[in-house]
């Protein structure tokens, strides 16, 4: 795959830059905010709803632009998922990246974001994380 | 159930942030903002492929660390013990490998471009995520 060039680097970086405001911004970084809002059953916190359709909105709106496109700004051909079906190892895996974010709290774009706080428990959460990435990696071809 | 912390502005205007960076990265680049799928380029490294995935999370890190800045979020705060944020992390990490996406790929992204798969995947892992909350607090673990 080719080296990216200067205006792909600089969407990737500001593009990143404005996801983590608004990670921080929603407190999705928060484990009590994620937890809560998993806690439907309980002390119920919606915050984490709103997140989502605050960002489908914005997103989907936006796609209507893609969609007429031919190619993106900065790169020969968009590079979207070409799978269709829900299978069998979406299901599995989801189940499973749901359960891991029930018990810790935590998803792979907060935790990582949260690095900056330089806390313990982010870094136990990172690195478990990145175990388990590469454990799957290990065992793919079984799935 | 009775509903608490609940902070729907600054969760709708960070999850337009979010939305707004994922279509950056789409309409700029063509890639999905999913996080997991971008660790995943760098635990597989193609060659070319890596640095825009370094470079974003980076920019990930330092967005989060400018709003943490100007907005004075506080410290994350968990009373999960360091083995449940072992357990919750691998299960995040190898569950978003094995089901192609996480919060951000399948959530935002996915659901965003009317991907049946994300759809069944965001509410497998939302189920599994409050099932996963639900015998936490029978278990008694505090969050």
């Amino acid at each position: 795959m080719k080296n990216s060039n200067m205006g792909q680097l600089a969407a990737t970086l500001i593009s990143a830059i404005i996801f983590g405001i608004g990670l921080e911004l929603a407190q999705m970084t928060n484990p009590q905010k994620v937890i809560g809002f998993l806690n439907i059953t309980d002390k119920w916190d919606p915050s984490l709803m709103f997140v989502m359709i605050g960002a489908i909105i914005v997103n989907s709106i936006l796609f209507i632009v893609v969609k007429r496109r031919v190619s993106p700004f900065f790169a020969p051909k968009f590079m979207l998922p070409t799978l269709t079906k829900a299978d069998k190892k979406l299901i599995l895996g989801s189940a499973i990246f749901g359960l891991g974010w029930g018990i810790g709290g935590f998803c792979p774009g907060p935790a990582l974001s949260s690095l900056m706080r330089l806390q313990p428990q982010i870094f136990i959460v990172v690195g478990s994380m990145l175990l388990g990435m590469w454990v799957f990696k290990l065992v793919e071809k079984k799935f | 159930m009775s509903i608490v912390n609940f902070t729907p502005l600054p969760a709708l205007y960070g999850g337009l942030l979010i939305g707004f960076a994922a279509a950056i990265l789409l309409l700029a680049n063509g890639r999905i903002f999913g996080i997991s799928g971008i660790i995943g380029g760098i635990l597989k490294p193609q060659k070319g492929d890596v640095f825009w995935r370094i470079l974003l999370l980076v920019g990930l890190i330092l967005g989060a660390f400018i709003a943490k800045q100007v907005l004075g979020t506080p410290s994350i705060f968990t009373t999960r013990s360091t083995l449940w944020l072992i357990i919750g992390g691998f299960l995040m990490g190898f569950g978003s490998r094995l089901g192609s996406g996480c919060t951000s790929g399948h959530g935002v992204c996915g659901i965003s471009r009317f991907s049946i798969r994300s759809i069944f995947a965001t509410l497998t892992f939302m189920a599994t995520g409050m099932i996963a909350v639900f015998i936490m607090n029978l278990m008694g673990v505090s969050y």
